[in-house]
């Protein structure tokens, strides 16, 4: 190990694209990787990084003032994560969602070893400000210009047409129009045959080109923007595309950065720099960085910056990850993710911001991170697939028996064939007779098998891939144009990045949520606080004139007020003001816990009115913000936090905190504490945490009614569905402080498992604390939440609710949002152990057993709704569960439950749960998220909403074969248009989409069904006129247009019987096509260079033709119409009941006197319904 | 946070409303009420039925001599295809029958041929349609081949299998001995006669080759005048054709004694094909076949018994439409 130390970050958090769920457990870790040290003790520059591996910031605070401690200077980096997916910001409080990480145990010690140089080999060297040295390696460096476009004039044909030909359909016509090509086999003309398929593949082609001119066009733009950039000691503006690694760069506030770069310096004294990272990953809070110390000091605004070098590992997509080191005057410096700022980001708060480029063009991480996303494919294409199979199979064996007559043919023949007039087996007119176009009987067989695969190849529909793609682009427009699926709040419309899983969504059978910021808006609430053993939660809403003069303090002549203001307990409140009391001391500790217990930045907002300004919390985690907003309202406002201190505005005084130390939050402890200076100058430790750990390291000797009242408190608000938290504090004695600090310098400076010493001296100070109180804090539902899960119960879907919250808290909201009714049981599995768990699942399917039993004999009929079963389970059980064999056991207990709440669950969990379905049934599954911790469960799920892949697949606007076009359009209008039934009757009525999980209008009997009746119809199509023109004068052309019109009008009358909403646009689709195609006939037949001229004309001029046409059409319809009415009247599905209600009117009224119970799940025998 | 700001002052993107975007395009919902049903079911049958009786009477007024002569008209040997190869063999055949019912002009003459696959694939791509109208296109005889030149590379006009196996059995008719006039002019379509074939269009180098196929063309007359030639270039599109030989401008009484000479060329023998004179009137329904009639009479017949049927079961099993103790979820579980 060297000095400095370089740690590998395990680069736990896979890229967002390839979830794996071996990846569980997750190893997540606070890993406090990085350090320099300068010299200790004096002076000191302690750092401490507690960067999570997902987390890129931190900010840092440098301090010069003097304590009465010996501690001149103690700069923090404290680490927390900006994103959801770590402690804090999502879901839970601090210490409430520990389990995330819970599965990492024991490993999490060993984590040091990991620590190590990064290999010479796989290290990129970048000498700062020297570029041409920089360059001058091994491998070349990419420049900063980009590409997004795919091709230039040169590789367009080629490549376009080889990725227009991953699509199997074209391969398909490719294959076709290829034998066509062949003299032997040429069935259709070769130029006719190649024509539909050159016409699809130039469309998409112009379309492709265009496409990709405007990507050109935007990288152009991109790369000719300009970027100011150290040259020769002065700023220098360069267009993007200019810009080396090594170059260095002054990036101004609300620009975009023109590549990856390591922060040198900023504006911030301290070095820090805050960005947006919304282009990156979606987020639009604020995220910290900061340039080291080191590099801020001497980096001058102007002039040479040189002598550093940075030696970072080789480009790679993970935007959570970096490290680095940096040799500094022959030391080293390590770097992280929160050193490092990645193109695309934007600056914001910051003036200006100095670093070395280190990645550029596309090396840098978002230009890695721009690929499309996974495809989906839905169940229907699934099954098209199948079945397209089961096509293809039929297809060969027809084509087979053709051939195999064929070859019976030619040999019962073969004595003939050479004078048939019809067949003509020589060519007599050469001087020597030889044979023509006849190869032989096996070549004739052969022949005449690829002849029937020409000719019978619309049996399979491949042009259906096409239609269905076409479907999809009109059912997405619709949706995204539905102003019901507009959020006003948020100006966001409805957005379908996935065009190809669209009819999916009417077959859901799982869904599994995200709680917060999904099912709850992720604004925390503080409703009430427990303050020593008191309970203030008669919290009042202050009146609008209140909050106008609401608290606020006066700063330089500004009204300083929080952005948000809490409900207000009054006694709380005239406590807060009390100082001296015993009471008004306890409250005094405890609300400066809530305003210094934290990782917030206050930020100052202008209003309106100029003289007053908005003081607002911007931190990772909703509950601290939520905490400090609670403290400035009762009057413990945070007005600043620089480096080192915190300045608290009590009651309008200003008051100065000295930060010693934070100790993060980690899994173990799952608490976070912060060790201060208090104005009377004594030393303070404040601690937040779980109340499962934080009892632990109470003192419950000092006040023990006190703890007493306080737990029942905490009951009382996790049962109201609040989130605690508990505080507690320490005063500590000067020989108690100097021997931490002595500690937790050396921790923080050490070289090896500096993690697990840090929380070993966190540890000894989190001890024999005085409780303070407990927080209550609402995380609020979203509105309509509970309607909405109630609507999803009785539709048959069952919620499963994967949260990081505590067990309680998840029970409370399971109720609020009606997740969990009174009339469930409930069975809660909660262990620490593989076998306990075993034990479990088994009582519990025991339990299920006896239950339905009961419920079955106790009153038959309506059973259904009485032994509904809830699981609730947490995921230190999942730990031993998932990847075991008990998933089994898990799967099948799960399916029978109603409702599943899976509490303290780490992101890769989710997926692993999301996995657990649907590994085992066939079942379509649905995952909604919102934030980065949900994306591999989304990924996962066969439906994913929320955060979804970059770019959808891209619509493909293709036409098919012209023949087709005739029956297709009419399709894909009626497949675009159609609804079955209105959207208040579904809203009533959950229940109807059952048919869509139960796959009553698309199964394998049906497509079965199906094929029967379109064999009957083309027997009917086939044979009347080949019967009514036996021993008649009709001709090839004659005939070929009865059966063409035959085909058609069977084809759209089909679909019609289908229909069931008949729009103006459906009418002219249907009857529009079928008129069509007798304008298209007359047309043909209208040109004189073909054989069939006039044939149209001259055969419908007889009343023969017409007494055909209309006798194929009824005799081919009648058994379809008695079948479809039959099982109308005699096994109506949901959906033809509701039509009619619909239509006539009576579901309402008989409403009252229906129970509806909610919908059973007892297997369903499928009706041959024929819609 | 300050994104909030920013998007506020941004236009709502709320799409808007129009009765198309929102799906609430006034639409017919049409439901299969019992009233609905059968009343389509009955009407299907008080259509088809009649339709079909008509069509039935006008099969059966149709009068129809078929006479198969392939057979009669070669001698009983072995060696029928060498008889009908040789062009020195007297072909002629005569054939006597009476007509059974009294047959109204216009009267058809048509041949028949059975076993012909005039719809093969080889031969039907066996033609120039450009070759027949456009002086210029004569060489055109690509598609014609093995039949487009000559073994000296002139092109044949009308080139193609379908024109070199033109059919060339001759009828004459004759009444109580005396001749009956066919009449052979405008038997072919009009649109042939007038844009198909070039009135400028000669036969040329028309059956000159070692293997005759059938009738020879006067080379001095057009195209546009060979109307046997164009009605057999309509290539059938059954391998049981008839094709039209000529009209009969006379009634033909009941019992009449017609005869006919046939001059027998035409080798069907070399693949067991069938030849046959037909005489036979014409209605609207074409000729003498019943199926369509028969037909009509079964699928209305079948309406009616359905009709019927779905009024048994709606009297006697009903169910009210949208009565919502159907739904699935009302209904007892016991029925699963």
């Amino acid at each position: 190990m060297m000095k400095g130390s370089q740690q590998q970050w395990p680069l736990l958090v896979p890229p967002p694209r390839t979830p794996g769920k071996e990846e569980l457990p997750i190893d997540i870790d606070s890993s406090i990787p990085v350090s320099s040290m300068s010299k200790p003790y004096s002076d000191s520059q302690i750092e401490m990084s507690g960067d999570f591996v997902r987390n890129p910031s931190s900010h840092s605070i440098q301090s010069k003032s003097s304590s009465t401690h010996s501690i001149k200077g103690v700069s923090f980096r404290e680490g927390h994560d900006l994103n959801p997916v770590s402690y804090g910001s999502r879901g839970a409080s601090l210490g409430s969602n520990p389990v995330r990480y819970g599965s990492r145990g024991a490993s999490s010690g060993g984590f040091t070893s990991s620590y190590k140089e990064i290999n010479d080999e796989d290290a990129r060297l970048v000498y700062v400000n020297d570029p041409g040295r920089t360059n001058q390696q091994r491998f070349k460096f990419a420049g900063n210009s980009i590409r997004t476009s795919k091709y230039s004039i040169l590789t367009f044909l080629p490549r376009n047409l080889f990725e227009q030909f991953h699509r199997i359909a074209y391969i398909y016509f490719l294959v076709i129009a290829i034998l066509n090509q062949l003299p032997q086999l040429a069935v259709f003309g070769r130029e006719a045959s190649i024509l539909p398929l050159a016409m699809v593949l130039f469309v998409t082609a112009v379309k492709d080109a265009y496409e990709d001119y405007r990507r050109h066009r935007s990288d152009r733009i991109e790369n000719n923007r300009l970027a100011s950039v150290l040259v020769n000691g002065e700023y220098e503006d360069k267009k993007w595309k200019d810009i080396c690694v090594g170059e260095v760069i002054k990036v101004s506030g609300n620009q975009t950065l023109p590549c990856d770069m390591v922060l040198l310096s900023t504006s911030d004294a301290t070095g820090v720099a805050y960005v947006q990272t919304t282009n990156l990953d979606g987020e639009s809070n604020l995220k910290t960085r900061y340039a080291k110390q080191e590099t801020q000091m001497r980096t001058p605004v102007v002039g040479n910056i040189g002598g550093l070098l940075i030696k970072c590992e080789k480009p790679n997509r993970n935007i959570y990850g970096f490290q680095a080191n940096m040799e500094i005057d022959g030391k080293r410096i390590s770097l992280g993710p929160s050193n490092i700022i990645l193109r695309g980001c934007e600056l914001k708060n910051t003036d200006w911001v100095v670093g070395v480029a280190v990645y550029a063009g596309k090396e840098t991480k978002a230009m890695l991170n721009n690929a499309g996303a996974p495809s989906k494919r839905s169940r229907l294409e699934k099954r098209m697939n199948k079945e397209i199979i089961i096509l293809s199979i039929f297809l060969v064996a027809l084509c087979t028996v053709v051939s195999i007559c064929h070859g019976a043919w030619l040999r019962r023949h073969r004595e003939e064939l050479y004078l048939m007039q019809f067949y003509r087996k020589y060519d007599y007119s050469e001087p020597e007779v030889k044979k023509y176009e006849y190869y032989g009987w096996g070549m004739e067989i052969f022949f005449v098998f690829l002849m029937s695969v020409i000719v019978f190849q619309v049996m399979i529909p491949i042009s259906l891939y096409i239609s269905v793609e076409l479907v999809r682009i009109g059912q997405a427009y619709f949706m995204i144009r539905d102003d019901r699926m507009f959020d006003k709040s948020t100006n966001s419309r409805f957005q379908c990045r996935a065009l190809n899983i669209n009819e999916d969504l009417g077959q859901i059978k799982y869904v599994f949520s995200d709680k917060t910021g999904t099912l709850t808006e992720n604004k925390m609430e503080f409703q009430c606080a427990s303050v020593g053993g008191v309970d203030y939660d008669n919290g009042k809403d202050i009146s609008t004139e209140d909050w106008q003069t609401g608290y606020s303090v006066q700063v330089d002549g500004m009204v300083l007020r929080p952005k948000m203001t809490v409900k207000l307990d009054q006694d709380l409140l005239n406590l807060s003001k009390m100082e001296h009391t015993n009471e008004g001391k306890h409250v005094y500790d405890f609300l400066v816990a809530l305003a210094a217990c934290n990782t917030i930045v206050p930020l100052t907002v202008e209003t309106s009115d100029p003289a007053i300004k908005l003081i607002e919390y911007q931190g990772e985690s909703p509950d601290e913000q939520a905490l400090a907003y609670a403290a400035a309202s009762y009057g413990f406002m945070l007005v600043e936090r620089s480096s080192g201190h915190i300045v608290i505005d009590i009651q309008g005084k200003r008051q100065r905190f000295n930060v010693l130390g934070l100790h993060e939050f980690d899994s173990d402890r799952k608490r976070m504490s912060v060790i201060v200076g208090c104005p009377d100058q004594t030393v303070k430790v404040f601690v937040k945490g779980a109340d499962t750990t934080m009892f632990k390291v109470i003192d419950k000797s000092l006040n023990l009614n006190m703890v007493n009242a306080t737990e029942s408190h905490l009951h009382s608000y996790s049962s109201k569905g609040l989130r605690t938290l508990v505080i507690g504090m320490r005063e500590l004695s000067t020989s108690e402080f100097e021997q931490w600090q002595s500690s937790y310098e050396s921790a923080s400076t050490a070289l090896m498992g500096r993690a697990k010493l840090l929380r070993k001296v966190a540890n000894n100070v989190e001890n024999n604390l005085k409780l303070l109180g407990a927080s209550g804090i609402e995380d609020k539902l979203q509105q309509g939440v509970p309607e909405a899960i109630e609507s999803l119960r009785t539709a048959g879907i069952k919620v499963w609710v994967l949260t990081g919250d505590k067990q309680e808290t998840a029970i409370s909201i399971g109720y609020s949002s009606k997740l969990l009714t009174s009339k469930m049981t409930q069975i809660v599995i909660n262990n620490n152990s593989k076998d306990s768990c075993r034990k479990n699942l088994d009582d519990a399917l025991q339990l299920y057993k006896k239950l339905s039993n009961v419920s079955h004999s106790n009153d038959g009929g309506h059973g259904a709704g009485t032994n509904q079963l809830a699981l609730i389970i947490d995921g230190t059980s999942l730990v031993y569960i998932l990847e075991t064999e008990l998933e089994e056991k898990l799967f099948e207990l799960a399916s029978k439950c109603t409702a599943v709440l899976c509490c303290r669950v780490a992101p890769l969990q989710k997926a692993g749960i999301v996995a657990l379905i649907k590994n085992r049934t066939d079942d379509m599954t649905l995952a909604i998220g919102d934030g980065a911790n949900d994306v591999s469960m989304i990924q996962k799920a066969d439906v994913g909403i929320g955060i979804s892949g970059q770019e959808g697949r891209q619509a493909v606007m293709a036409s098919d074969f012209s023949m087709v076009i005739y029956t297709s359009l009419p399709t894909i209008v009626v497949g675009i248009l159609d609804k079955d039934l209105g959207r208040g009757t579904l809203l009533q009525y959950p229940q109807l989409y059952g048919a869509g999980q139960r796959g009553e209008s698309y199964n394998g009997k049906l497509f079965w069904v199906t094929i029967l009746d379109t064999m009957w119809q083309s027997v009917a199509a086939f044979f009347i006129p080949l019967a009514a023109y036996w021993d008649s004068t009709v001709g090839v052309s004659a005939l070929g247009d009865l059966w063409i019109l035959a085909v058609v009008i069977l084809v759209n009358i089909h679909l019609a019987m289908d229909v069931i909403r008949w729009y103006t646009i459906t009418h002219i689709a249907i009857w529009g096509s079928i008129l069509a195609t007798f304008i298209c006939v007359m047309i043909i037949d209208a040109l004189p260079f073909l054989p069939g001229y006039w044939a149209f004309f001259m055969i419908a001029k007889t009343k023969l033709f017409w007494v055909c046409l209309l006798g194929i059409v009824v005799a081919g319809m009648v058994p379809r119409f008695v079948v479809k009415v039959f099982v109308q009247h005699c096994k109506p599905n949901d959906i033809h009941i509701a039509r009619e209600a619909e239509k006539f009117g009576n579901l309402r009224e008989t409403n009252a006197e229906t129970e509806m119970n909610p919908i059973s799940d007892l297997p369903r025998s499928t009706a041959t319904a024929t819609t | 946070m300050s994104s909030d700001d920013g998007s506020s002052k941004k236009v709502s993107r709320k799409p808007r409303y129009s009765r198309f975007t929102q799906q609430e395009l006034p639409a017919c919902k049409p439901i299969l009420t019992p009233a609905l049903v059968i009343g389509i079911l009955m009407c299907l049958g008080i259509i088809f039925i009649p339709i079909g009786l008509l069509a039935l009477s006008a099969s059966e007024n149709v009068v129809e001599v078929v006479d198969r002569y392939d057979d009669v008209c070669i001698p009983s040997t072995d060696q029928k295809v060498g008889f009908i190869k040789d062009p020195a063999t007297n072909k002629t055949c005569i054939r006597s029958f009476t007509i059974p019912k009294k047959m109204r002009k216009p009267v058809y003459v048509y041949y028949q041929l059975d076993n012909f696959y005039q719809n093969h694939r080889r031969y039907v791509k066996s033609r120039s349609d450009r070759q027949l109208w456009n002086p210029k296109a004569e060489s055109s005889t690509t598609p014609c081949d093995p039949e487009g030149q000559t073994s000296d590379g002139k092109p044949i006009v009308p080139c193609g299998l379908i024109a070199w196996s033109l059919f060339n059995d001759t009828y004459m008719l004759s009444k109580n001995d005396a001749a009956l006039q066919i009449n052979k002019k405008d038997i072919a379509w009009r649109s042939d006669r007038t844009h198909k074939f070039g009135s400028n269009i000669y036969p040329k180098n028309f059956q000159n080759g070692t293997l005759i196929g059938g009738a020879k063309l006067d080379e001095s007359i057009p195209l546009s005048q060979q109307e046997d030639l164009m009605v057999w270039m309509r290539t059938s599109a059954l391998p049981t054709f008839r094709k039209l030989y000529g009209k009969i401008e006379t009634d033909l009484e009941a019992n009449e004694k017609i005869t006919v000479t046939i001059q027998n060329n035409y080798n069907t023998y070399s693949f067991n094909g069938r030849k046959k004179l037909v005489i036979s009137t014409a209605t609207w329904i074409g000729g003498k076949n019943d199926f369509i009639g028969k037909m009509y009479m079964a699928v209305g017949g079948t309406s009616i018994v359905l009709g019927v049927i779905f009024s048994l079961l709606y009297v006697f099993k009903p169910r009210p439409l949208g009565d919502p103790s159907y739904l699935s979820w009302n209904k007892s579980p016991t029925l699963d």
